[in-house]
């Protein structure tokens, strides 16, 4: 009982802890301005260190030779795919529970991030399996579940586009980011069924063996690296989005009068 | 409620029979749909009956996604939606209720005209009871996903390209499911896990998919 009391306190007052503090877009866009140059800094940083790690550092793998480093891309974009995922749904709860502008703004503006990232999860792995499949595309479970992401990326950024009003498009849009988020593990659990029954015979598979430690601190850079790149990208398109929401308000207004 | 839950089904069922032909298009799509293949592929008949299970599915979650954007859409325009959705009974059972008759419609159909399907196609006959139990189990749940999207979509104008992509990612696991038992009957490895878990998805999608449909309908109708 105590402890509640104390939440609504904090909340009353709109503090940090709270998920209203961020309600107002003019405070957001100060603290947003405050983060962009950092973010944007240690975004260029950590990538530019991953890359020299990977690409120079990181000693050549004995089966696969240099291909190997493509993982330095394509884990990264892989993790940050499932998250940013992860991010909309999150927000969507936010946007239909308590109609936080913000969360309308963050999972809208997230949704092509996270389309981008899973196309080149999907491009670099095909890269990748050329030399060590021999071919450019099996439909290995892992690869055909990120297909059905990239669709159901696709699916939420249309119905986004499809609506006038933003507002009522978030809300929309939203239900559906829930609808896939519950369908996303049973997607996965579906297509790993659906490849074992399908084993494909002719794959020459290389097992993985544990990485070593020289490889896991770029692949460890690089996935900070695109976390802040993500950050970066996600306040420029909200301050992006803001503005246009106003420009859209004050034709309305013009038009109004 | 549960009289007026059956005067809606009843509704939707006389004004799909009345619609003539047009209630039919789904069965006559599934037919013209699953007769391309062996145009397509060539009439070898091992190489059809290997195929049997999966182009007859995939044909059928065609064909049930095809008539999806009329679910809503006629009764939106006509104002008889929004009347629904005030009347007595909460969305969530309007929307069941229009599911219903939808699968009624589309889904039985289906699943009666499957097994002509799967002979033209050199299915083994060990199959066929199996792909009717996987398609009365399958349909529903794609019935019910596909009112998700077309509640989404309803004051949409160009909403009926949009729900195919909305809707047939969430079909993956149907699909993959269905097919699976219908190819465990066939190559006798079993048809039991396959059937179970689509079983447990249309409890799943039953107990989701209206509360989903109603909340979007309650924002695109408002």
């Amino acid at each position: 009982m105590a402890t509640r009391t104390q939440a609504t306190t904090r909340r009353g007052k709109g503090g940090w802890a709270s998920i209203h503090f961020f309600a107002n877009p003019a405070r957001f866009l100060r603290v947003a301005r405050a983060v962009y140059p950092w973010a944007a800094g240690a975004a260029a940083a950590l990538i530019v260190a991953g890359l020299v790690l990977g690409l120079y550092v990181a000693p050549p793998d004995y089966q696969q030779g240099d291909a190997y480093r493509i993982i330095f891309v394509h884990v990264p974009a892989a993790w940050m795919s499932l998250f940013v995922y992860v991010v909309i749904a999150l927000c969507s709860i936010a946007s239909l529970v308590w109609r936080h502008p913000l969360a309308d703004l963050v999972a809208k503006s997230s949704a092509p991030v996270g389309a981008a990232f899973t196309l080149i999860t999907l491009l670099s792995g095909s890269l990748w399996g050329q030399p060590m499949w021999g071919t450019w595309w099996v439909w290995d479970a892992r690869l055909t579940s990120m297909l059905v992401l990239l669709f159901l990326y696709l699916g939420y950024i249309a119905l986004h586009a499809a609506f006038d009003d933003p507002a009522r498009g978030a809300r929309v849009a939203a239900i559906l980011a829930l609808v896939g988020v519950v369908n996303v593990p049973i997607v996965k659990f579906s297509v790993d069924w659906w490849n074992t029954l399908h084993q494909p015979a002719t794959i020459s598979k290389i097992d993985s063996p544990s990485i070593d430690s020289s490889m896991v601190a770029p692949l460890l850079l690089m996935a900070a690296g695109f976390m802040a790149y993500y950050l970066t990208v996600l306040i420029l398109r909200v301050r992006a989005e803001i503005a246009s929401r106003r420009i859209r308000n004050l034709r309305l207004a013009q038009v109004s009068r | 409620m549960v009289g007026v839950f059956f005067r809606l089904v009843r509704r939707e069922l006389v004004l799909a029979l009345r619609g003539g032909i047009g209630s039919l298009m789904a069965v006559v799509f599934f037919v013209i749909a699953v007769t391309l293949f062996p145009l397509g592929i060539g009439p070898e008949l091992a190489l059809l009956s290997r195929i049997a299970p999966g182009a007859v599915w995939v044909a059928a979650l065609l064909a049930a996604l095809l008539s999806l954007d009329r679910l809503f859409v006629a009764d939106h325009e006509d104002g008889s939606l929004e009347q629904l959705m005030l009347g007595a009974l909460p969305p969530e059972l309007v929307v069941l209720a229009k599911t219903l008759a939808h699968w009624l419609t589309t889904g039985l159909p289906l699943a009666a005209a499957a097994p002509v399907l799967a002979i033209l196609l050199n299915m083994s006959a060990d199959g066929l009871v199996i792909l009717i139990v996987s398609l009365l189990l399958g349909t529903p749940i794609l019935s019910l996903i596909g009112a998700v999207g077309a509640a989404l979509t309803v004051g949409l104008r160009r909403g009926g390209a949009l729900i195919a992509l909305l809707v047939l990612p969430l079909y993956v696991p149907v699909l993959i499911f269905g097919v699976g038992a219908v190819e465990g009957a066939v190559l006798d490895t079993g048809v039991r896990t396959n059937l179970t878990i689509l079983a447990g998805g249309l409890v799943a999608a039953l107990a989701l998919g209206p509360l989903a449909a109603a909340a979007a309908l309650r924002m695109t109708t408002e």
